[in-house]
């Protein structure tokens, strides 16, 4: 009896996590996949009662997805984007958590939230921001620099380099506290074994950070798959962006642009999918080396 | 055992907190949450309705109309103007809680109709379709029996140039595309900053006005299908002027509405803007500085001697399907367009060109930036008599989309801009064909 009883409890516990679950996860995920299998069909001009109706088709919404070359162009596009961000923020973000936790630094109150401010502006009014700064009539940076920033070859580097001032202070807090929770001692069993600053955050900081720098990987992998904030900000300032150039400015542009909103299911889930290997495939890749488990 | 009950009871809780958020809904309809007081105090309490539109200060205009009529409380919800505010429309429309009355431009309207979203007002309008010229009135019947709205502002397309650059540069005011182009050149050589003007490729809106001019019938209907032409030799001859003249740098390529052009509208270096009807308001808030030194001409003709002129904008009051007070939503979207006070407080609050033939003739002052132009809407009234446009098609936000798209990549490559019209029509017609659209060949 009291076995049985004891098997029981932990779902009563679990109800509200359960029932939230259920109402804001699966019961949508469920309808975007029921959205997924359905078109409109019109018959006639399609004006009118009943000239429209609701047709079930299957899986032709994720075959369209898949074969649509525009879809996998915005992800080569998203892909090159990406890997610039996570490069340049993650390396910038590590830099600066370990100069800031070395011991040497000044005004390092001062410089952690300035680093970090950019962080709280919203990345729509972060990317007008920006947006103003590239136009070549208003921006003070092109009187000294004759750069084309929203030209087609350089308006990526424009857009990542919103998300990177937006990203570095967010992803530079997380590794800093986790800094700043190692015990003291080692540095100092390190610097009695004749160990430099520089080599102290090479072989003692970062290996322990590890864990931490995969944790804002996976997390800058997630954004950057969804960036929209960025390219729709700026896409009414240049015509180098196409309604396009993201898959999920494809998702919006189906969904409430031209109306169709079974193929904007279907390619949201399309996504979902390709986001998901991509997190776990670099989770599985380093996951060894992390956290030491087979 | 005592567990699979415990696991069984739950279960059913868990349905029974599902089943309870489900059926809450439907008590929620529109009925419920617009109009409380109808609910509860049966037919005679007052009929509570919600208008989404952008026009400035209509709270204002509402606010009027609702004292004069305690029956009918109307209560606006500003919304950001463009496609946004159709697509949000359409999916408040397929969610099932639209508002009552909507403000409708005149492309869109054939969309919302697809959808079923707009209810055909046809015997309310009866009395009031005198009111308006036959071209508005197609734009709401799309040359079919039903009305599905009722037309609030147009916006025949005129130049707005600078008077002042104009006179200093020696140029005349073009009576033709073709002196158009050679003013373009001048500008140039004059001021190698400046320029005539720009092609915008983010504004469909302004180029299907143009294409208009030249005669372009990117829809119509033949019985029980749709004939999509956008690609026709009228909207060719448009595009490959502009990219002729774009490609050879007499005409600029900066997008309208961006805070760059905003500031050569200022400068001066921007002198000429084909746009809308509604311009002095745009310009006024966008180009403060050059108050007074704009100017206002018919559009230049293809053929000397035309006076055609095509729209940019405009837009209808429309009442939803769903709407539960269809007959008071339509007395009101009547008297906001066709009494004349009503119509009054539009031009002088929300500084729109009235669709309503009458008011358009009574127009007195000039917009305060023109204030050196005393016969602005008599010039107005003018071209509007020679504005001709086409009924639009059900997936306007298709070929708008495209035309984004297609023009973006033909200004940034320098590439044919009828092979970017071209593209408007493919894309156009496989999207109907896709949702099984009846079409002509």
């Amino acid at each position: 009896m009291k076995r049985s009883g004891r098997g029981a409890w932990p779902y009563l516990f679990l109800t509200p996590a359960i029932t939230l679950f259920t109402l804001f996860l699966a019961v949508p995920i469920g309808y975007t996949v029921y959205l997924a299998m359905l078109r409109t069909k019109v018959s006639g001009l399609g004006l009118g009662k009943g000239a429209r109706r609701e047709v079930f088709v299957g899986f032709d919404n994720f075959a369209a997805a898949l074969a649509d070359a525009e879809l996998w162009s915005g992800w080569l596009r998203v892909l090159g984007y990406g890997a610039l961000v996570l490069a340049v923020m993650l390396g910038l973000a590590l830099l600066f958590a370990l100069l800031l936790d070395s011991a040497r630094v000044r005004l390092a109150r001062f410089t952690r939230i300035a680093i970090f401010l950019p962080y709280a502006v919203p990345g729509v009014a972060a990317t007008l921001l920006w947006g103003f700064l590239y136009l070549p009539s208003l921006s003070p940076i092109r009187d000294v620099l004759d750069v084309d920033f929203l030209g087609a070859t350089t308006v990526t580097y424009s857009m990542a380099n919103v998300a990177v001032w937006g990203g570095v202070g967010f992803n530079m807090l997380v590794l800093y506290t986790t800094l700043r929770a190692i015990p003291r001692d080692l540095y100092e069993a390190a610097r009695l074994d004749g160990a430099s600053e520089f080599q102290i955050a090479v072989r003692v900081k970062i290996p322990i950070l590890t864990p931490a720098i995969i944790l804002t990987t996976v997390f800058s992998i997630i954004a950057t798959v969804q960036v929209f904030t960025e390219p729709t900000t700026l896409r009414p300032l240049s015509n180098t962006i196409s309604s396009t150039w993201s898959p999920l400015m494809k998702v919006y542009r189906d969904a409430f642009v031209t109306g169709d909103l079974y193929s904007a299911a279907a390619t949201s889930i399309v996504i979902a999918a390709i986001s998901l290997v991509l997190s776990f495939g670099f989770l599985r890749v380093v996951r060894n080396r992390a956290f030491g488990e087979g | 055992m005592r567990a699979n009950r415990l696991g069984a009871a739950l279960a059913v809780a868990l349905t029974a907190t599902l089943a309870s958020c489900g059926s809450g809904e439907p008590t929620e309809s529109p009925e419920a949450a617009q109009s409380p007081a109808a609910t509860q105090d049966a037919p005679q309490g007052p009929v509570t309705l919600t208008y989404w539109t952008w026009a400035p200060n209509m709270d204002k205009i509402v606010e009027v109309w609702n004292k004069d009529h305690p029956d009918i409380q109307v209560t606006v919800s500003k919304q950001a103007g463009g496609d946004d505010a159709a697509a949000k429309f359409l999916t408040a429309a397929k969610a099932g809680n639209p508002p009552d009355l909507v403000q409708a431009e005149y492309q869109h309207l054939p969309s919302f109709i697809a959808a079923d979203a707009v209810a055909d007002l046809k015997a309310e309008t009866a009395p009031i379709k005198g009111e308006f010229s036959e071209g508005l009135w197609g734009l709401v019947t799309l040359g079919t029996d039903a009305v599905y709205g009722i037309p609030q502002d147009s916006g025949p397309m005129m130049l707005f140039y600078r008077k002042d650059l104009f006179d200093e540069y020696g140029i005349a005011v073009p009576k033709t595309w073709q002196e158009y182009g050679e003013a373009a050149r001048t500008v140039r050589k004059k001021d190698p900053k400046a320029f005539l003007g720009t092609f915008s490729s983010k504004d469909p809106g302004a180029f299907t006005g143009l294409a208009q001019q030249a005669g372009a019938q990117w829809w119509s209907i033949s019985g029980e299908s749709w004939k999509v032409g956008i690609a026709d030799e009228a909207t060719r001859k448009v595009a490959d002027y502009w990219g002729a003249l774009v490609k050879e740098g007499a005409i600029d390529d900066m997008p309208y509405f961006t805070p760059e052009w905003n500031k050569a509208l200022n400068d001066g270096r921007l002198l000429s803007w084909p746009s809308a009807v509604w311009a002095p308001g745009v310009l006024s808030s966008n180009a403060p500085k050059a108050k007074g030194k704009w100017a206002v001409a018919p559009l230049p003709q293809w053929n000397a001697g035309e006076s055609y002129s095509g729209f940019w904008g405009g837009s209808s009051t429309a009442v939803s399907a769903e709407s539960p007070a269809k007959a008071a939503a339509a007395q009101f979207a009547t008297w906001l367009n066709t009494d004349p006070a009503a119509i009054g407080l539009l031009v002088e609050q929300a500084a729109i060109y009235p669709a309503a033939t009458k008011a358009q003739s009574a127009l007195g002052a000039a917009p305060e930036y023109f204030a050196t132009q005393p016969d602005f809407w008599q010039q107005a009234a003018a071209v509007s008599a020679g504005a001709r446009g086409f009924t639009f098609g059900p997936n306007v936000g298709v070929t708008y989309n495209t035309f984004r798209d297609a023009f973006d990549k033909a200004v940034q490559n320098k590439t044919s801009f009828s092979d970017a019209v071209q593209a408007m029509q493919d894309a156009t017609v496989a999207d109907m064909r896709k949702a099984g659209f009846q079409l002509a060949s």
